[in-house]
């Protein structure tokens, strides 16, 4: 009984994997039709039926180019940066939850989440909080001015945001009272999103994110117009691609994460009743399972938007300036974050939630 | 001195809390950008689809022929008189014996070159010729080549197909006598 379990979780973290690079491969496609709509053009239309191919086409030509190493540069600290940054972008996805389980006729359940652990939210926070190593890795290797000047700007960046975005997580988890993501998506599947109950708490929450994944308006390490490439500026080949790569993949963990602990995760309006009725009709078993197929696909419309909210700001929003960026962190989202813990705590205090 | 009424005067002043806050400019400019994502898009895809032409663009030349078939140039060398930009040159022959349907005048051009690096398509050829042989095509332009050569169109590149069909739109498909009637009427006013 204990093996078919553990082969069937196996191919739920095979199937996690896979989803978290499909869908990193087909943002870059979306991200150049999505900032070609926002310009009243059309985009890469191509490379197959509506430049659907257009990925691999990308990936073709990243594949052949020469590999280039700078005179100077650390090699192996080099390859390390951009493996880095693929590494823990990738890792980041294991503990999201994709849906609730699904259960099979001799009672085997599985769970549509590749590991559950109780510290979800901190293992998050922390492989993302890795990934900002490979890119002052790869600045720092490249030997180049601009190379280093966008590595630092990354590492001053991520120290800054993380910290209101950790405050933001703070009154959340005061609300919640669990780290682990799936517990989180659980209670709002019972009760209201938590959007309700942490408005202010989500806006620097999205915020950080957008400053974590070096997405415009603050794209400061890889500013074009200042820093000629930012971090990969010494970068071409697959090692280019995989820094471009791990951009996108950070973007899907961070709406996923986002979709989870704010906007219910696998739940949708109307479930509770859905499931009621297929109760009485079909059995437990199949209203179970609808509702956790049905689930898993609101959750990845949920995620689907927040991508496209990304795009949708990075194309809207113009870049900050480097001091504007230090004082909107350090002197506005992190006070904010403070005052909002005080608010939640007051709250809490006085209503009981 | 003001030349229009347009000027906007700017005054720099610190930002008001609404302005410091972001957000709403934020929200401002989505909804700016998202009007954008659902209106009608500019491109045009090329290879399938093509801008339309104006009805009165100069394009490349085309040697006309008669309803015949004959080529109506007869080498007079007015349209590289005319030409601002000397981009034509041709060589005149006579006509022999059995070339009658080749030919509509005794004298014909033996070659006929246009530069197509040296035209400006300004249409003056396409004026003066008396015979209404030389037209500027509505619908085609000199597509770029990769030899500067390439660009001297030769009486092979020039002439129109004797195919009815396949023949250019452009220019007044004149009758003879028609044309005759020109010819007379030019001459007579350069008397």
């Amino acid at each position: 009984m204990e093996i078919p379990v553990l082969a069937w979780q196996g191919l739920v973290i095979l199937a996690v994997f896979g989803i978290t690079l499909l869908i990193a491969t087909y943002s870059t496609y979306a991200e150049r039709v999505v900032a070609a709509f926002l310009q009243d053009r059309v985009g890469p239309d191509r490379a197959g039926p509506y430049g659907l191919l257009q990925p691999l086409a990308d990936a073709v030509k990243l594949f052949t180019k020469e590999e280039f190493f700078p005179s100077g540069a650390n090699r192996w600290l080099f390859v390390f940066g951009p493996c880095l940054a693929m590494t823990t972008a990738l890792m980041a996805s294991a503990v999201i939850p994709f849906g609730n389980t699904l259960i099979f006729g001799n009672g085997t359940e599985i769970r549509l989440q590749a590991i559950e652990v109780n510290i979800g939210m901190l293992y998050v926070f922390g492989v993302v909080s890795l990934g900002v190593y490979g890119i002052m890795i790869g600045g720092w290797a490249s030997n180049n001015k601009f190379s280093l000047l966008g590595a630092v700007r990354a590492a001053a960046q991520a120290v800054s945001y993380e910290l209101a975005m950790g405050m933001a997580l703070v009154a959340l988890l005061m609300v919640t009272g669990t780290l682990s993501l799936r517990e989180i998506a659980l209670q709002q599947y019972n009760g209201l999103w938590n959007i309700v109950y942490q408005p202010l708490g989500f806006i620097i929450f999205i915020v950080c994110a957008f400053a974590e994944t070096n997405r415009t308006p603050f794209d400061l390490p890889e500013c074009e117009t200042e820093l000629v490439g930012g971090y990969h500026t010494e970068y071409s080949s697959m090692k280019m691609g995989l820094y471009l790569f791990a951009e996108y993949i950070n973007v899907f963990v961070a709406s996923a994460v986002m979709s989870t602990l704010y906007f219910g995760g696998f739940s949708f309006p109307g479930e509770h009743l859905l499931y009621d009725v297929l109760l009485k009709s079909q059995g437990e078993l199949f209203a179970h399972n609808t509702v956790t197929i049905l689930g898993t696909i609101t959750l990845f419309a949920k995620i689907f938007f927040f991508i496209f909210f990304f795009m949708w700001v990075r194309w809207t929003l113009p870049r900050f300036r480097y001091d504007q960026l230090m004082r909107l962190g350090w002197t506005m989202l992190f006070p904010i974050a403070i005052v909002n813990i005080l608010l939640t705590g007051a709250f809490i205090l006085f209503f009981g939630k | 001195m003001q030349l229009t009424n347009r000027r906007k005067h700017i005054e720099k002043k610190p930002m008001t809390l609404m302005e410091r806050a972001y957000l709403p400019a934020v929200t401002k400019g989505m909804l700016i950008t998202l009007k954008h994502f659902f209106s009608k898009k500019a491109t045009i895809r090329y290879p399938e689809e093509q801008r339309p032409f104006s009805p009165t663009f100069r394009g490349l030349h085309v040697l006309k022929r008669d309803e015949q078939g004959r080529e109506r140039c007869t080498a007079c060398g007015l349209c590289a008189v005319a030409c601002p930009a000397e981009a034509i040159t041709m060589v005149a022959g006579e006509r022999k014996k059995g070339e009658e349907n080749l030919y509509r005048e005794e004298k014909y051009a033996v070659s006929y070159e246009i530069n197509m690096l040296r035209c400006i398509f300004c249409g003056l050829c396409e004026e003066a010729c008396p015979k209404a042989a030389v037209y500027l095509q509505a619908d085609k332009m000199a597509p770029p080549r990769f030899e500067r050569d390439e660009f001297i169109y030769g009486k092979d590149r020039l002439v129109e197909p004797v195919d009815p069909n396949a023949r250019s739109k452009r220019g007044i498909q004149l009758t003879p006598e028609q044309a005759e009637a020109l010819a007379r009427r030019m001459a007579g006013i350069e008397a």
